[in-house]
């Protein structure tokens, strides 16, 4: 097992390793492909498949509107992303409570008197925007793999309540995977007295990130959005193990953070800072990694398919789609294996907070 | 990548996070983990009583052998006891009629031998008697021919002599 976790640990680094680098080359990109404007500009296009979006892009000009929803000066506004009409330059002005609103780059604002934008020297907007709880393309896909977990897994719970026996259909083969999150992920990790408490959590954690990752790899309606790959979910993710480890503590956790034994006092001047600030790199690790992970994969297929459009010619369309099924694969292997390891190292934290002493 | 109106993400991503996990807290895990562990907890039970039965079996298997070899020990000895006494039976028997026999030949001897002396004794008794009468007759005859007497006297000697032989 020790083999395998160890395995997996070099796996994800490496996966880190080379997500970071592509990112950075990424960027270097997204400079130089501002100054051509007619040319095909795979940065853009790359990051806009990899961001949020008001509106669900389906196919060509096809894409279904979500729903917009502001807290403003003046309460709340709803309207559809549609009366944007797919406006992400400022330009269309959707006026609603004698409010007007424009929409640029993804971000709503409130518009001027004259819809207009005023924006600083980067060419940043700086009119003020309204609090934005839209149900964007992410948290349409944050609601799709929730429903999903749901109607999975009550069903496999009932099942339980009919067939005493061995497991069958849905329940068999869900039935390992979660004994896998509890015999290899919670109970090593958390030992055989506590883990019970935060099966749940695991769980959930494990089969949403697993579930979001997935949903990320289908490329057509409604599942080509990818939760993981926006760092404010992977983020509210961590913050959830964060909270549940700093609660669980006991007093051996809080014990080796503010006297650490035996280190010397004067010593502790250094430790009890580098500790405080353990407890909250872990958690900053975990939406990193997760987000990193994944986004560079999306980034690599895509990447792949624009070498298309760079070129300019089909001819190099087989050794696109050979690289990208590879990265699918490999993408497939890192959708489970990233759950796996946000589960495993929430599991390892929270079995940490809750350790006694030995 | 810019993030955009974070909060949105926020807010619906703890929302939805934690109605879920409250939903399948209820309605998925803990039934889910609830049936796997009473399984569990059977699996074991039924494989400690499986494995209980099997000693008990083999226990019961070793009696069993026991029980057979006392068994046939038994019957050995049995047999042999048998045997011994047929054999000491048989002996016994034919000593005993080696002796019945021995006695009765005895017996039979000792029979023959008062016959025989009986016969003997008659015998003399008629021989005795007969000589009387011969005697009788001899003398009857001598009264009437001396010669006569006596060649009469030498038949009938002659003829006990035969007789008697």
């Amino acid at each position: 097992m020790s083999i395998a976790r160890k395995f997996v640990k070099i796996i994800a680094f490496l996966t880190l390793l080379i997500s970071s680098s592509v990112f950075s080359q990424e960027h270097r990109k997204d400079h130089s492909g501002d100054t051509e404007e007619e040319a095909f500009d795979p940065t853009e296009t790359i990051m806009h498949h990899i961001s949020d979006s008001h509106d669900f892009h389906i196919a060509g000009d096809l894409s279904l509107p979500l729903p917009v929803i502001l807290w403003t000066e003046n309460g709340l506004v709803t309207f559809m992303s549609g009366e944007f009409h797919h406006d992400e330059a400022g330009e269309v002005v959707v006026e609603k409570k004698g409010m007007k609103f424009v929409r640029y780059h993804d971000e709503i604002y409130y518009a001027g008197a004259n819809g207009e934008l005023a924006f600083d020297e980067e060419h940043h907007p700086v009119n003020d925007r309204p609090l934005n709880f839209s149900i964007t393309k992410n948290v349409f896909t944050l609601f799709l793999s929730a429903a999903l977990m749901l109607l999975i897994f009550i069903p496999v719970a009932r099942s339980y309540g009919k067939n005493q026996g061995a497991p069958k259909g849905l329940a068999g083969f869900m039935e390992p995977l979660i004994l896998f999150v509890r015999n290899e992920i919670a109970i090593p990790n958390i030992g055989k007295e506590k883990y019970e408490k935060y099966m749940p959590y695991l769980l959930t954690v494990f089969f949403l990130i697993w579930l979001g990752n997935l949903f990320g790899l289908i490329p057509f309606f409604p599942f080509s959005g990818t939760l993981t790959n926006d760092i404010v979910f992977t983020g509210v993710l961590a913050v959830f193990t964060f909270l549940i480890t700093t609660f669980s503590g006991n007093k051996n956790y809080w014990g080796h953070i503010f006297a650490t034994p035996g280190v010397p006092k004067p010593l502790l001047i250094i430790m009890i800072p580098v500790e405080v600030l353990g407890m909250f790199t872990k958690p900053f690790a975990l939406m990193v990694r997760l987000f990193a992970n994944i986004t560079a994969g999306h980034i690599v297929i895509l990447s792949l398919f624009s070498l298309i459009f760079i070129f300019k010619t089909a001819a190099v369309a087989p050794v696109s789609i050979a690289f990208a099924l590879f990265m699918f694969v490999l993408e497939l292997l890192v959708a489970a294996l990233q759950a796996y390891v946000f589960t495993l190292l929430s599991a390892l934290f929270i079995g940490q907070a809750v350790e006694d002493h030995h | 990548m810019n993030i955009t109106h974070p909060e949105s993400l926020i807010f619906w991503t703890v929302l939805v996070f934690i109605i879920l996990l409250v939903l399948l807290r209820k309605y998925a895990w803990k039934p889910i983990l609830g049936a796997v562990k009473s399984r569990e907890t059977s699996i074991n039970d039924a494989l400690a009583a499986a494995e209980e039965a099997r000693k008990e079996m083999q226990n019961l298997k070793a009696d069993n052998e026991r029980i057979l070899k006392e068994a046939r020990a038994e019957r050995d000895t049995l047999l042999k006891e048998a045997r011994e006494m047929k054999e000491k039976i048989i002996a016994d028997a034919r000593e005993e009629a080696q002796e019945q026999g021995n006695k009765m030949i005895a017996q039979a001897k000792s029979a023959i031998e008062g016959e025989k002396k009986a016969a003997l004794a008659e015998l003399k008794n008629q021989v005795a008697s007969l000589s009387v009468e011969i005697a009788e007759k001899v003398i009857r005859q001598e009264f009437s021919d001396k010669d006569k007497q006596l060649e009469l006297v030498e038949n009938m000697l002659e003829e006990v002599g035969t007789t008697l032989n």
